[in-house]
């Protein structure tokens, strides 16, 4: 893993930084104001420190807060964890193709870290996962490195936002860095007309069913993206729009 | 902290494992339809475009309608910056830092 000396010296291991660089700023604003945002619920400083340092995501730390600072049952905040962070599943239905490979302790160490961004600059980076040793070593070496830049980056401001709440005003909308970050990556996504037609499906489903419970209005967008893109990709024009 | 919330604490902590590790859990090969595969190629766009639009568009809880709100201009100006660089060198941090100065103005000047 990170302490393996084949990982952080490998060149990929600084690919992986290099990329996360990119995109820190909206990583550590984003931080930054989660950690504002979960003090200023009233979690309370332990609470929150332990929600950063344990649960580690972003979306599904702030769709927890209201719930925990109310008092909510248990499996309430469980549930709508679980739904917020569904995504994830469809990603690492993706990268079982990347790690198979390796033992299951270490697939499910590196997979505990692979957020959103990570996911996003690994599959652009590595578009089909390598067939031989050499090219696994590398792909491993890469999320490595990208995604412990990220969650190191990530806990500092969380922790700097817990610490600074009193100082630092929602109002400000600090957090908007975050929003540009995954603008950023969107953009960088939309590379064939199909992936455009996937941008334009979800993000209409998932305004139109804004309004569903625990945030399944996002796997709803999914649902219907991938489905229509499936039926388009048979016409004519799909045919071509997919390459 | 009491028992409880330390409960839900752990128990967020294993969600995050669980959803993030799901199918690569068993070592068990899954049966996978070659559709499902193709599908996912048009997954990860559509799950950032269904997390993110909403942040730009949505206001308690329905789509705006108004169009004085600074995070309309801010996102524009971020999607432009980045065509504009074709998506080359620091771009995304490019779309992050035009973007933020696009509405930062007009959110804490305007008010919008």
């Amino acid at each position: 893993m990170f302490f393996d000396p084949a990982n952080f010296r490998h060149r990929a291991f600084r690919e992986g930084m290099a990329d996360t660089l990119k995109v820190s700023p909206g990583i550590w604003a984003w931080g930054l104001m989660t950690g504002v945002a979960m003090v200023q619920a009233g979690l309370g400083t332990e609470v929150s420190v332990w929600m950063t340092l344990l649960v580690y995501g972003g979306s599904a730390q702030l769709a927890a807060t209201p719930l925990l600072a109310v008092g909510a049952p248990v499996w309430v905040v469980l549930a709508t964890a679980f739904c917020v962070n569904l995504r994830f599943a469809v990603f690492s239905l993706h990268l079982r193709g990347y790690l198979m490979a390796w033992p299951r302790w270490q697939r499910m160490s590196i997979g505990y870290l692979v957020a959103d961004l990570n996911y996003v600059q690994f599959v652009q980076r590595h578009p089909h996962p390598a067939p031989d040793p050499a090219g696994q070593r590398a792909e491993m070496a890469y999320l490595c490195g990208n995604s412990l830049l990220a969650w190191f980056g990530w806990q500092v401001t969380s922790l700097a936002g817990i610490f600074l709440a009193s100082q630092v005003p929602m109002e400000w909308g600090l957090g908007f860095a975050g929003v540009l970050a995954l603008v950023g990556i969107l953009c960088s996504l939309t590379q064939t007309r199909l992936r455009a037609v996937s941008l334009v499906v979800s993000s209409a489903a998932a305004v139109a069913a804004f309004a569903m419970p625990l945030r399944l209005n996002i796997l709803v967008a999914i649902a219907a993206a991938v489905t229509v893109c499936l039926v388009v990709e048979q016409t004519a024009w799909g045919k071509k729009a997919a390459a | 902290m009491d028992s409880v919330q330390a409960l839900t604490l752990l128990g967020l902590g294993a969600v995050t494992l669980l959803t993030r590790c799901f199918f690569f859990i068993l070592n068990r090969e899954l049966p996978f339809p070659a559709w499902a595969q193709r599908g996912l190629q048009y997954a990860p766009i559509a799950a950032l475009a269904a997390v993110v639009v909403p942040e730009v568009m949505v206001s308690q809880g329905a789509l705006i309608t108004t169009w004085q709100d600074a995070r309309l201009y801010g996102a524009a100006a971020g999607v432009v910056y980045y065509l504009s660089r074709r998506g080359q060198g620091q771009a995304v941090l490019g779309t992050i830092v035009v973007g933020m100065a696009v509405y930062l103005p007009l959110h804490m000047g305007w008010g919008w």
